[in-house]
C-alpha cells in the first residue's frame, strides 16, 4: 500500500471537511429536532419535508442548487463575493455540501433520541422550577445524548463519503478540494492507477471502521451511565 | 390554601369544564379514569393552558384569559408527584432530590434537605443510581424531590396507583407525615375511595370533565356505598394486640376486637366492609362470629335502595349496610338498640 503526498492531503482534507461539517451542523440539528419534537407550530410538515429533502434528492441536484445559491450570481454568493469571502471551489464549499447532505441524518437521529424522552420527565422538571431553557439543558440535552452521538457519527461518516454535491460546488482540485472519494474517482478513471485507488479505498474502510467502533463504544458508555 | 378555578379546555372530543373553589390543606380530586382529573392537574400546574377561564391560588392570579395572564409552570411553585416516579434517569438519587431545591429562591427555602432525608428515610438511597431502586423507594424519592422544591401546593396525581397494596399503605404514612410536618397543602388525585378516606378532608368529584360535587370523604363513601363492590369501607387503625387463641385481640375504644389477620407489633390499619356486619334485633345467644357488640343506631342514610346504618359502639362508629326491606322488617330507626356481629376474618389488613 502506497500513498502519495497528495493522497495524504486528501485524507486530512476529508477528515477536516467531515469534522467541520458535523460540528457546524450539530447546534442547528439539535435546535431543529427540538422544534419538531416539542413545539407545535404552523408549517411543521413543510419544515420536516425541507429538512429531509436532501435525503431523497440526488446529491448532484443538491450540489447544483448550492452552486446557484453560492455562485457569483447567487443570493448568498453575491454578498460573500462583495465581502471578499470566496466559497465556491474552496474547502469551505465542500463543508457546506457535506453539511447539507448529512443534515437530515443528524436531525433524524437526534429526533429519535428526543422522542424517546418521557413527556412527564419534562413536566416534572418544569414543575420543579426549571425554565424551558433550563429543562432543555439539564434534561433534554443529556437524555438525547445517544441520539446526538449516533447522529453525529452517521453524519460524519456520510460526509466522508460525500461526492456528488462536493464535486459540483468545490470541484476536484488536488491539494485544495480533493477529498478521498474525489481522489479515488480520479485514480479509477485511469487504468494504471488501480493499486493507488485501492490504497485509498483501504484508508476509507479503515476510517469507517474506526468511526463505527467509536460510535458503538460511546453508545455502550452512555448505556452504562444511564443504567447506574 | 384557597384554589379558585373556572376553566375550559378542549382536547379532541373531550371537554373539561370546571368551575370550583376549594379551601383546605388536604383536598381530594376523585373521579373515574378519563374523567379529566389529570387534565385539571395540568391546567393548575401550568403545563397545559386553558382555552379560557381563570385560575387563582391564594388570591394570586395564575391564569386569566381575560387579563392575559399565564404564569409559566416554573414560577407557579406547584410541584407534582406523578403516578410513575419520573425520576431523572441520568441523575443520582441525591441530584434528583436537589433538582427543585437548587432552583428554589433562597428566601423560599423553608424545608432543609437533611430534615426531609431523615423523615423519608432516604439516607441509604442517596448514593444509588435511580434505576436500582424499587418501586416504593422511587416514589419516596419522587415525593422528597417535590417537597424539597418548597412548593406552595403539591399535586399528587394517583401517586399510589402503580404500587401494589402492601407498598401503597407503606407510602401513605410518608405522604401524610410530610404534609403534616412541613404544612404543605396538597391536591390528591385518585379513583380509590380508601385513599380518599385516608388522605383527604375535602373532595371535588369529577365526572365527564365536569365538577359534579363538592363533598367530604365520608359523604362520598356513603353515596357510593351501593355501587361500590365492597360497600362502605370502615377504616380502623388499631394498635398493640394481644394474642388470644390464635387471634389478635385489639383494643377498640372500650371494646375488644378479635381479628384473625393482625400484625404482631405496632399499629395496623384494617378495612371492614359495611356488608360484613350482620345486625340482630335481639341478642343471638350463640354465634360463630367472634365479635358481637351491643350498639345504638346513631344515624341512617340511603344509597340507591340500600340503607346505611351508622352504629355507635360505646362511642366508636361503624357503618353497616342492609337492604331496605331488612331495615323495615327489623324496624330500625335512629336510637334503636341492635347487636352487630363481625367475623374475625372480615377485617382486611391494609398495613
Amino acid at each position: 500500500m502506497t500513498l502519495t503526498p497528495e493522497d495524504i492531503v486528501a485524507i486530512w482534507l476529508s477528515l477536516k471537511v467531515a469534522l467541520t461539517a458535523t460540528a457546524l451542523a450539530l447546534p442547528f440539528g439539535f435546535a431543529l429536532a427540538w422544534l419538531i419534537v416539542f413545539k407545535k407550530f404552523r408549517g411543521k410538515v413543510a419544515l420536516e419535508v425541507l429538512v429531509n429533502l436532501p435525503l431523497t434528492l440526488p446529491p448532484v441536484v443538491i450540489g447544483f442548487f448550492l452552486l446557484l445559491l453560492l455562485g457569483k450570481n447567487g443570493w448568498i454568493g453575491k454578498v460573500l463575493d462583495a465581502s471578499g469571502i470566496p466559497i465556491i471551489f474552496t474547502w469551505k464549499a465542500a463543508v457546506i455540501a457535506s453539511a447539507t447532505v448529512g443534515f437530515p441524518l443528524l436531525v433524524r437521529s437526534i429526533r429519535l433520541g428526543m422522542e424517546s424522552i418521557d413527556q412527564q420527565l419534562i413536566e416534572a422538571s418544569r414543575s420543579l422550577g426549571a425554565a424551558w431553557y433550563d429543562t432543555l439543558a439539564t434534561i433534554i440535552l443529556p437524555l438525547s445524548m445517544r441520539g446526538i452521538m449516533a447522529g453525529s457519527s452517521l453524519m460524519f461518516a456520510r460526509s466522508l463519503g460525500e461526492f456528488g454535491a462536493t464535486i459540483i460546488v468545490a470541484g476536484n482540485i488536488p491539494g485544495i478540494t480533493q477529498t478521498i472519494p474525489l481522489a479515488i474517482y480520479d485514480y479509477a478513471s485511469s487504468p494504471s492507477s488501480v493499486t493507488m485507488a485501492l490504497s485509498l479505498c483501504l484508508v476509507s474502510v479503515l476510517i469507517s471502521v474506526v468511526v463505527l467502533v467509536v460510535h458503538e463504544l460511546l453508545g455502550k458508555k452512555l448505556d452504562r451511565r444511564s443504567a447506574l | 390554601m384557597n384554589l379558585r378555578i373556572d376553566a375550559e379546555k378542549k382536547q379532541g372530543s373531550f371537554l373539561l369544564q370546571v368551575n370550583a373553589e376549594v379551601s383546605g390543606e388536604r383536598i381530594g380530586i376523585f373521579g373515574p379514569s378519563g374523567s379529566g382529573k389529570s387534565t385539571l392537574m395540568h391546567l393548575i400546574s401550568g403545563l397545559l393552558q386553558p382555552d379560557r377561564g381563570e385560575i387563582y391560588l391564594n388570591n394570586e392570579c395564575l391564569f386569566s384569559s381575560a387579563k392575559g395572564v399565564n404564569r409559566s409552570p416554573e414560577r407557579r411553585r406547584i410541584a407534582i408527584v406523578f403516578q410513575q416516579a419520573m425520576l431523572f434517569p441520568h441523575l443520582s438519587v441525591k441530584a434528583n432530590l436537589l433538582y427543585g431545591y437548587r432552583r428554589c429562591r433562597t428566601e423560599n427555602r423553608r424545608i432543609r434537605p437533611d430534615t426531609l432525608i431523615n423523615l423519608l428515610k432516604l439516607q441509604p438511597l442517596l448514593q444509588r443510581g435511580v434505576e436500582n431502586l424499587s418501586g416504593g423507594e422511587k416514589q419516596r424519592v419522587a415525593l422528597g424531590r417535590a417537597i424539597l422544591a418548597n412548593p406552595r401546593l403539591l399535586l399528587m396525581d394517583e401517586p399510589l396507583s402503580a404500587l401494589d397494596d402492601a407498598l401503597r399503605f407503606q407510602i401513605i404514612p410518608y405522604l401524610r407525615s410530610v404534609s403534616e410536618e412541613f404544612r404543605i397543602p396538597y391536591l390528591f388525585i385518585s379513583h380509590s375511595m380508601t385513599e380518599m378516606q385516608l388522605m383527604t378532608d375535602h373532595i371535588l368529584e369529577i365526572e365527564n370533565g365536569r365538577c359534579i360535587d363538592e363533598t367530604t370523604p365520608d359523604q362520598l363513601a356513603r353515596k357510593r356505598m351501593a355501587q361500590s363492590p365492597k360497600g362502605y369501607l370502615n377504616l380502623l387503625s388499631l394498635a398493640a394486640p394481644v394474642k388470644q387463641h390464635g387471634l389478635f385481640a385489639y383494643q377498640w375504644g372500650k371494646n375488644t376486637l378479635l381479628v384473625s389477620d393482625g400484625k404482631e407489633v405496632g399499629e395496623a390499619l384494617f378495612e371492614l366492609s359495611s356488608r360484613e356486619i350482620i345486625l340482630f334485633k335481639k341478642h343471638p345467644e350463640a354465634i360463630s362470629a367472634r365479635n358481637l357488640f351491643e350498639c345504638t343506631v346513631a344515624e341512617m342514610f340511603e344509597s340507591e335502595g340500600r340503607v346505611g346504618i351508622v352504629l355507635s359502639v360505646e362511642g366508636e362508629k361503624l357503618v353497616a349496610e342492609i337492604v331496605r326491606s331488612a331495615a323495615e322488617e327489623l324496624m330500625i330507626s335512629v336510637g334503636s338498640t341492635l347487636f352487630a356481629a363481625i367475623k374475625a376474618s372480615s377485617f382486611r389488613k391494609l398495613a
